[in-house]
């Protein structure tokens, strides 16, 4: 019985320290922290073309690089094809020739 | 090679470099301006990468179910298309959309349905090339997958909450820019059409080099 109470009264005292932390940090965040500064509202609408040049995108570039890339892409395709082509040409006509002799000999 | 093919080459040459000059004459979108221009390329490339995937889906079917060599070439060639237009698409669209949009990528239904597509191609191409014996049939299955996607792209932004522009805006362009927009189309079209006749024909002359191979083993 006596174990038991000690046992009770010291559950009760770790109790009591954890409620009080969380209690402490409850009421910390609580607490007004100081706020940053809100960004200037605008009231109406900006369009993009007349917004600060830091906050514009420069559009060429990116047109530029589209188009660039649509014309690297076929023309590095259409190389890639007819040197394939030529290959596979080159070889048949060295098979042609070959099976040619062939019958003849 | 056929006939037409050199000649209809050259005019797509001209088409191509007369392209730019219709294309800056349209007028500028009054919101997007001078990126908005990216659109001319993007969408007919875009168009040229679904056409790939429904006629690599069709002949793939055809090869399947019928057994023709032929369609197997034509699937091949399409597949290969898809991967260029595809990557035409992919590319082009995040570059207008930096502007556009203030990002390059979203995770939105029309270009992640357009990724799959193009992930779809070259899982095609990788399966034809790595794969082993009976890869052309397991292609062609993939390939089957990759046309049923195609719907499901197109619809996509009429069904689903999105950023990208529905399907509505090409009908209503102003005149200027439906004409360099069509221009830019045909071109692309007539440009699909030489390139898949190119390199069907190489996949008939690789055909050719196999029957001569068997042919001098005999």
């Amino acid at each position: 019985m006596l174990k038991q109470t000690a046992k009770t009264r010291r559950h009760s005292g770790i109790f009591g320290v954890l409620l009080a932390v969380v209690i402490g940090i409850g009421v910390s965040a609580q607490q007004p922290q100081p706020q940053p500064a809100p960004p200037a509202a605008t009231d109406e609408f900006v369009p993009i073309s007349q917004l600060p040049p830091q906050d514009q995108l420069p559009a060429a570039p990116l047109l530029i690089g589209a188009y660039a890339f649509v014309w690297v892409a076929l023309f590095g395709y259409l190389l890639s094809v007819g040197r394939r082509l030529t290959k596979v040409q080159t070889e048949v006509e060295r098979l042609d020739a070959q099976i040619a002799k062939g019958t003849r000999a | 090679m056929p006939k037409w093919f050199m000649p209809l080459a050259g005019v797509n040459a001209v088409m191509f470099a007369a392209a730019p000059f219709i294309i800056a004459r349209a007028d500028y979108e009054a919101t997007m301006g001078l990126v908005q221009k990216i659109f001319y390329y993007h969408m007919p490339s875009a168009s040229m990468f679904l056409l790939s995937a429904v006629i690599c889906g069709i002949a793939s079917a055809r090869f399947l179910f019928g057994g023709s060599p032929r369609q197997d070439r034509l699937a091949h060639a399409a597949a290969e298309l898809a991967v260029l237009f595809g990557a035409i698409t992919l590319v082009t669209g995040p570059l207008w959309a930096r502007k556009a949009w203030g990002v390059w990528w979203a995770w939105d239904v029309r270009l992640t349905s357009s990724l799959m597509g193009w992930m779809v191609a070259w899982a095609y191409l990788l399966v034809r090339k790595y794969g082993g014996p009976g890869s052309d049939k397991l292609a062609a299955g993939l390939a089957l997958f990759g046309m049923a996607n195609v719907p499901f792209v197109y619809i996509s932004v009429n069904y689903w909450r999105t950023i990208h522009p529905k399907t509505s805006v090409v009908p209503t362009l102003p005149a200027d820019m439906g004409t360099a927009l069509w221009f830019s189309f045909v071109c692309f079209l007539l440009l699909f059409t030489l390139l898949l006749r190119l390199r069907v024909h190489l996949e008939e002359q690789r055909a050719r080099l196999d029957a001569l191979y068997l042919s001098l083993d005999e």
